[in-house]
C-alpha cells in the first residue's frame, strides 16, 4: 500500500492498469483525455499488457469494446459528455450481449453551445441502457470502484456493463491523495476474466440474430434480474474491499450523519463530497442533517432510499442534471419509489449546478435552509439568479 | 455441441433453422443423373446449400431446396430442369 | 482453385432464410468454404443477419457476432485485437456487410480500422440497395435505377468505393462477382496469406432487389461483368491488375456486350425502355462505363 497524490483521470487510468484489461478501446474528449492517455502511456511502457486500439469515435470504442469482449478478454474504455451521446447505440448493444465492460465517464455539460464543465446530464441520459452507474465523490472512490466494478460485472450474476462516473475537473483534474495497493494484492482481489460466453471457433454460436418478441421480452427480464442480482454484490465486494484495502465509501449509498436527522439531503458525485461538509456545518448550528450519498444510481437504490424516508420523511435531492419538462432525474425517481410507500415523504428537488455551475458547501447550507424555513417548493432551480 | 448459460441472444448451429424450407418450392429441379457431367457448377452455384456433392456427383436436398432455379440455370448441359411442384 | 477442388464443408447450412435465388448465401458459401472453421464474422444490419435464422437457432457454422449498422469494422478490430492477446491469430476476423453498411453508414468505421491497420478481411457484398429494408437507394446503386426512393431513377452515379479503399493503401484490396466462384475462393484465399486489412467487394445481384426472375442470379452478375458495368479487378503491392473478363476486356481480346444486354433484364431499368428507349440516360451509363474503364486502366498503368 502507498499513497499517490494523483487527478481523478490519472488514478482512474491506473485502476484501469491495475485491473489488468486486454483491450482498451478510447476516443479523446475533454475532459477525459488524461485517462486515456494515461493507459496509452502504461500499454507503450510494457506496464501494462494490452491492445490499445485508437479508434476513430467513441460509437466505435464502444463497438471495439464489444467485439474484444465478445472474443472473451476483459475490456476498459473512457469518455465523456458528447462522447457518451455518440456510443449510445453501443451502450445498449453491450449491455443486452451482456458483456461486462468497464467505463469511466467524465461528466461534462452537452453543447450546444460547448461547455466541458461538470454536469450529470450525459450520464442520466444513458440510465435506460441496462449499465450499472456509479457516480464518485473522491479520488479515492474512483480508483476502488474501477476495480470493484470489474468484480461485480464479471460475477456470473450479474454480467452488464459498468460505467464509473467522476465529475469533469472537479475530480477528474484535481489532485488527492489516493491509497494505491499493491498489484498482488489487487490480483487475489480481482481473479483473471473467465468469459461467460465467447467467440470461439471450436464451438460456433450465432449472437444477435433475429429474435422474436417471446424470447426477446426473456432476456430483457433477465437484463432486470441482473440489475436486481447486483445490489448484493454490489455490497458484498464494497464490504470485501473494505476488509482487504480499509476504504469504504458505502455500496449503493453511502449514509453521513442521518441517524437522528430531521432533513436529509441525496445528492451524487462531487457534490456529494461538498454535502458531507455542508451537513458538519448545518449540524455545528444544532439543525440535525444527514446525507444520503448515491453512489448507484443503476441499480437504483430503492430500498435505501424507502429505508430513509421511513425515519425521515425531509429529503432535499439535488440534482446536477435535468430531464427537460419533468425535473431532475433523481429527484423524480426518489418521489417515484416513496409513492404509495412512504406515505408522508416529503422530497424537495433542487435543480444545481448544471453547465459547471459550482456548488459549494454554502450553497447546499443554503437549500437546506430554505427547506427547513418551509421556503422551497416542489422543484428549485438553485442560483438562476 | 457447447451451450452458453447467459440470457442473451445465442443461437446454436442447425440444419434447417427455418425448418424444411423445401415447402416454399413452386418448381422443383430433376436432375437427369445419365446426362450429367459431373461439373459441379450446380453445387458451387445453389444459394442454399441444398445440393450434395457426393464425391464427382451431386444430390437435390428436396427437404431445403427452395426452388430458385439457379441450378438448372447454371447447367451447361441442361441435366437439371425445372418442373412444377406437385404435392 | 478448379471448384472440383472446393472444400466440401457446408458452413452455411441448408434450410435458413434467404430468400430463394440469394447471391449473399451464394457468395458467403464461397468465401467460406476457403477461410475454413478457424473464422469469426462480424455482420453488421444487412440482409445476411435475416438470412442467419432465427434465435435459438442459427444457419452460420462458424461464430458470428451481429452488430450495429455502421459498427463491424470496429468490432473487427475489437475481435482482431483480443485474438492477438489470446495468442490466436490464426483465427480469420472478417467482416461480411452489405453496400449500405459500408459505403453509406459503416465507412467512417471501415476508414478508422484500414487506417490502424486492423489484421481482417472486409467484404462487401454490394447488391447496390439497401434491400433487406426493402430496396432503398444507397451509396452504390448505379445511374438511373428503379428504387423505392428514387421511383423515377437514381439521379447520381455511384461512389467509387474501391478508389477510397486504395487510397488507404491497403496490401489487398479486389472486386469479384458471384458469378465467378473461383475467381471470388482465390481472392479470398490469397487475402488470408496477408497482414493488415484487406478489401474484397463481391457484385451480388439480387433478384427482388433488381427485379429479375430468381434463377438469373447468375447470369445477372456474368452480363454485368461482360458488358463492363462491373470490373473484376485486383490491387496488391501498390499494383492493380484485372481479372477474367475485366482482363480481356482492357487487353482488347473481348468485345464488351452493349449494357443494354444487362439493363434490359431488369425491372429497377425497365423504365429506359418503356415506353419509349431513354437515349440520353443509357448513354449516361455507357459514358460512366468507358469514363470508369479508362479511369481504372490509367491506374492498372501506374
Amino acid at each position: 500500500m502507498k499513497v499517490v497524490i494523483d487527478t481523478g483521470n490519472y488514478i482512474a487510468a491506473r485502476a484501469a492498469m491495475m485491473a489488468k484489461p486486454k483491450v482498451v478501446a478510447a476516443y479523446p474528449i475533454t475532459p477525459q483525455t488524461t485517462i486515456v492517455e494515461g493507459i496509452a502511456k502504461y500499454v507503450e511502457n510494457d506496464e501494462l499488457d494490452a491492445e490499445y486500439i485508437c479508434v476513430e469515435s467513441e460509437h466505435s470504442a464502444m463497438s471495439a469494446c464489444i467485439g474484444a469482449a465478445a472474443t472473451g478478454v476483459r475490456t476498459f474504455t473512457a469518455t465523456s459528455s458528447h462522447g457518451l451521446l455518440l456510443m449510445h447505440e453501443m451502450l445498449h448493444w453491450a449491455a443486452l450481449a451482456r458483456l461486462p465492460i468497464v467505463m469511466c465517464n467524465v461528466n461534462r455539460a452537452i453543447g450546444p453551445g460547448w461547455n466541458i464543465w461538470c454536469d450529470e446530464n450525459d450520464s442520466i441520459a444513458q440510465r435506460d441502457t441496462g449499465w450499472l452507474q456509479f457516480y464518485c465523490s473522491s479520488n479515492q472512490e474512483v480508483f476502488d470502484t474501477v476495480i470493484q466494478a470489474y468484480k461485480i460485472v464479471e460475477n456470473e450474476k450479474v454480467l452488464l456493463p459498468a460505467m464509473i462516473n467522476l465529475g469533469g475537473f472537479i475530480l477528474s483534474h484535481t489532485s488527492l491523495p489516493v491509497r494505491i495497493p499493491e498489484q498482488k494484492e489487487v490480483d487475489e482481489f480481482l481473479p483473471p476474466y473467465e468469459p461467460k460466453w465467447r467467440l470461439d471457433v471450436n464451438h460456433p454460436i450465432t449472437h444477435g440474430n433475429i429474435i422474436f418478441p417471446d424470447d426477446y421480452y426473456k432476456i430483457r427480464y433477465n437484463m432486470q434480474l441482473a440489475q436486481d442480482n447486483s445490489r448484493k454484490i454490489i455490497k458484498e465486494v464494497a464490504r470485501e474491499w473494505r476488509e482487504k484495502f480499509g476504504t469504504y465509501h458505502g455500496d449503493l449509498v453511502e449514509e453521513y450523519r442521518c441517524d437522528d436527522a430531521e432533513l436529509v439531503i441525496l445528492a451524487m458525485g462531487a457534490i456529494g463530497a461538498e454535502a458531507k461538509v455542508a451537513v458538519d456545518k448545518i449540524r455545528k448550528n444544532g439543525l440535525k442533517v444527514g446525507l444520503l450519498r448515491i453512489r448507484a444510481f443503476r441499480p437504483f437504490p430503492e430500498e435505501e432510499i424507502i429505508g430513509m424516508a421511513k425515519k425521515c420523511n425531509k429529503l432535499l435531492v439535488i440534482d446536477r442534471n435535468i430531464s427537460v419538462g419533468n425535473e431532475g432525474a433523481l429527484a423524480g425517481e426518489t418521489r417515484a419509489c416513496l409513492k404509495d410507500r412512504v406515505e408522508d415523504a416529503n422530497v424537495y428537488g433542487f435543480i444545481a449546478g448544471l453547465g459547471g455551475k459550482d456548488v459549494t458547501y454554502i450553497d447546499i447550507e443554503k437549500m437546506c435552509k430554505m427547506v427547513i424555513d418551509g421556503k422551497a417548493g416542489r422543484v428549485e432551480w438553485y442560483g438562476l439568479g | 455441441m457447447k451451450k452458453y448459460n447467459v440470457k442473451t441472444g445465442i443461437s446454436y448451429p442447425k440444419i434447417g433453422a427455418m425448418g424444411k424450407t423445401g415447402t416454399w418450392r413452386i418448381f422443383k429441379p430433376i436432375l437427369d443423373k445419365n446426362k450429367c457431367i459431373k461439373c459441379l457448377r450446380c453445387w458451387v452455384f445453389c444459394p442454399e446449400s441444398a445440393i450434395k456433392r457426393r464425391n464427382d456427383s451431386v444430390e437435390i436436398d428436396y427437404d431445403y431446396c427452395k426452388g430458385c432455379g439457379v441450378c438448372a440455370n447454371v447447367c451447361p448441359v441442361k441435366a437439371i430442369v425445372m418442373a412444377k411442384e406437385e404435392r | 482453385m478448379a471448384i472440383k477442388d472446393f472444400p466440401i464443408e457446408e458452413y452455411v447450412l441448408p434450410g435458413n432464410a434467404a430468400c430463394p435465388g440469394c447471391p449473399s448465401t451464394m457468395g458467403l458459401r464461397t468465401v467460406l468454404k476457403a477461410l475454413g472453421k478457424k473464422t469469426i464474422l462480424t455482420i453488421p444490419a444487412c440482409c445476411t443477419a435475416v438470412i442467419q435464422s432465427w434465435y435459438p437457432y442459427t444457419s452460420f457454422n462458424v461464430p458470428t457476432l451481429n452488430i450495429a449498422f455502421e459498427a463491424a469494422a470496429s468490432a473487427a478490430s475489437g475481435i482482431a485485437a483480443a485474438l492477438k492477446k489470446l495468442g490466436e491469430e490464426d483465427i480469420n476476423v472478417v467482416v461480411w456487410a452489405g453496400d449500405g453498411g459500408t459505403y453509406d453508414i459503416g465507412l467512417q468505421a471501415l476508414s478508422g480500422a484500414i487506417e490502424r491497420q486492423t489484421n481482417f478481411l472486409y467484404i462487401c457484398y454490394n447488391n447496390q440497395i439497401y434491400s433487406n429494408t426493402g430496396i432503398q437507394r444507397s451509396g452504390a446503386t448505379p445511374y438511373a435505377a428503379w428504387t423505392t426512393t428514387t421511383v423515377k431513377g437514381k439521379k447520381e452515379f455511384r461512389k467509387d468505393i474501391g478508389e477510397i479503399i486504395i487510397a488507404h493503401h491497403v496490401p489487398y484490396a479486389a472486386t469479384a462477382c458471384v458469378s465467378y466462384p473461383e475467381d471470388l475462393y482465390n481472392k479470398v484465399k490469397k487475402t488470408m496469406g496477408i497482414r493488415g486489412p484487406k478489401y474484397i467487394e463481391i457484385l451480388a445481384p439480387c433478384p427482388p432487389g433488381w427485379r429479375f426472375s430468381m434463377d438469373k442470379t447468375v447470369e445477372m452478375g456474368k452480363l454485368a461483368v461482360e458488358t463492363g458495368a462491373w470490373i473484376l479487378y485486383e490491387y496488391e503491392n501498390g499494383k492493380l491488375s484485372f481479372n477474367g473478363i475485366s482482363k480481356s476486356i482492357a487487353e482488347g481480346k473481348y468485345k464488351p456486350k452493349p449494357v443494354e444486354d444487362w439493363l434490359k433484364l431488369q425491372g429497377r431499368f425497365s423504365h429506359l425502355f418503356k415506353p419509349e428507349k431513354d437515349i440520353v440516360r443509357i448513354n449516361a451509363i455507357k459514358d460512366h462505363i468507358r469514363d470508369t474503364w479508362e479511369h481504372y486502366k490509367k491506374l492498372a498503368s501506374l
